[in-house]
């Protein structure tokens, strides 16, 4: 199996499964005891924290852990907009991200808040003027995503986090595909709230955290035992937790080197493909992109097929086609980079990971012509286009 | 996004091997009725041209954009269609042939499932020729 769908979810990386072994079965106690066992397992969590804090620049008591991306999006999110609802009920995002934002905020408008969702250019880049043009006195919180899930595209963060603090509103990213990827540090950043989670990473499912700047006050959402300051209460995931803190650290010392193999990687399969195939295109920005993330269309066939055909030659894909989505649409990010549905329908999602190989790449460059090949030939679009 | 394996698990053997090995792709030059149907807005579009000699299906081809599920049931159809008399043709219905499929995902039998339609049209168009002639 050639997996290339890194995005989705990674393998875990034997160094932390190793780490994270004698937090089921030795050190098992609940962090919260008094007893070595757990004073144990609270030592490992700290540990991790201080792992975690490090990869993104930021303090150990700004890390909050929870249980993954999605629930660190809403903490933050509904945080935010239940705290500070008498002060305005406007937040304003992209329309590209990640439903564990955009279906939080689709939630709120359905409770009184108003959302405004940016444009973005047809590379999918975020316009820092729109942000500015889009702030009003009601405005509570911003949320863009640093970098896209689908096409990868990095956003200015940066400069829109600025613009955040020059008009004192909460600005919150979800940088689960670029913790590890990319450096990612929350004072260059100018963020209030960061989340990351540890299976895009090479670290375990159902883990993750949320970078909550020193001062910032949630409202939570989750209510319990008091556990991670009473943001996040529930007995905590130790082993979880250690396995993100060890994934962490791997990534922050590799990171570097794994960019730029990746980034070579991803631009010699983009060239060749380009180049190869016919009416073949790149989804997203050229450069300002996941070193990762690769992101095709071809003219005139259906994504979900051609996903079916590279796993017969046992390569994972991906595919924003809506014959493979749940809700049959196209993909709201092709959509939003101004493509047509039938165009949406063409694409596939490569993304790359430490495991894969330079020399596996002419492979996949012979399946995917194969598979293109074999599917425009069967369809009536391809030859009116060609006629 | 969906990957690879989710699609795979969602799919009866039967589809994967109609998908994997399609019957009967392509056109027919001098075909007697061509029938298109789908919309390729939403992801699905499929052409099937027939060849009808003394009121039975002699020769059948189809061409389709589409997942997995738009292949198959094409593939399948034209299996299903061939040799038959226009009646009996028109008498294969769009369950018919998910139940020769073994089945399809409850979400492909409305937007996917589209193959029996695209059959009918076909004949309709032959019918419409022959009665114009006449």
């Amino acid at each position: 199996m050639i997996y290339m769908d890194h995005s989705a979810t990674s393998p875990v990386d034997r160094e932390v499964l190793n780490a994270m072994e004698p937090y089921f079965v030795k050190s098992y106690g609940n962090a919260s005891t008094l007893y070595s066992l757990g004073r144990d397992a609270r030592r490992a969590m700290e540990s991790s924290r201080e792992k975690v804090a490090s990869i993104i620049g930021a303090n150990t008591d700004e890390i909050i852990f929870t249980s993954g991306g999605t629930e660190s999006d809403n903490i933050a999110i509904k945080g935010i907009a239940y705290r500070f609802k008498r002060r305005g009920n406007h937040i304003i995002t992209s329309n590209i991200e990640h439903p564990a934002v955009d279906e939080t905020c689709k939630y709120l408008e359905k409770n009184g808040f108003e959302v405004t969702y940016l444009p973005v250019e047809k590379d999918g880049i975020v316009n820092s003027s729109d942000l500015e043009d889009a702030i009003t006195d009601k405005t509570i919180l911003i949320t863009v995503m640093h970098a896209n899930n689908e096409i990868g595209t990095i956003q200015p963060i940066s400069e829109l986090g600025e613009i955040a603090r020059e008009n004192k509103i909460y600005f919150h990213t979800d940088a689960v595909q670029s913790v590890g990827k990319i450096p990612v540090n929350v004072e260059e950043l100018n963020v209030d709230m960061l989340s990351l989670s540890a299976h895009k990473l090479y670290g375990p499912k159902g883990v993750g955290a949320l970078y909550i700047k020193k001062g910032v006050r949630l409202e939570p959402i989750i209510h319990g035992g008091g556990h991670e300051k009473g943001i996040r209460p529930g007995t905590e995931n130790v082993a979880g937790i250690v396995g993100l803190g060890k994934a962490c650290e791997i990534a922050e010392k590799t990171l570097e080197e794994e960019a730029q193999y990746l980034t070579t990687m991803r631009d010699e399969l983009i060239r060749r493909v380009l180049s190869e195939i016919d009416e073949s295109y790149l989804n997203g920005h050229p450069t300002k992109r996941l070193p990762n993330n690769i992101n095709f269309r071809f003219t005139g066939i259906e994504g979900e097929s051609l996903v079916l055909h590279l796993d017969s030659k046992n390569i994972a894909s991906s595919t924003g086609s809506a014959c493979s989505s749940k809700k049959l649409e196209a993909s709201h990010v092709l959509m939003a980079l101004g493509l047509e549905e039938v165009q949406a329908h063409g694409s596939l999602r490569l993304t790359l990971g430490k495991e894969n190989k330079v020399e596996d790449t002419d492979y996949v460059i012979e399946s995917i012509k194969n598979a293109v090949d074999t599917l425009r030939k069967m369809s009536p679009l391809w030859c009116q286009a060609k006629v | 996004m969906v990957s690879g394996k989710g699609l795979i698990n969602m799919y009866s053997e039967k589809v994967m091997e109609h998908f994997s090995n399609p019957r009967n792709v392509g056109e027919i030059e001098d075909a007697d009725g061509v029938g298109t149907v789908g919309n390729p807005v939403c992801g699905d579009l499929m052409t099937i041209y027939i060849k009808v000699k003394d009121n039975i299906i002699e020769d059948i081809k189809f061409k389709t954009f589409g997942c997995g599920a738009a292949i198959a049931t094409s593939s399948m159809v034209t299996e299903m269609a061939m040799g038959k008399t226009l009646e009996e043709a028109l008498k294969i219905s769009r369950n018919d042939v998910a139940d020769e499929l073994e089945g399809l995902p409850p979400v492909k039998m409305h937007c996917s499932n589209l193959a029996a339609d695209a059959l009918k049209a076909a004949i309709d168009d032959y019918k419409k020729k022959i009665a114009e002639k006449e």
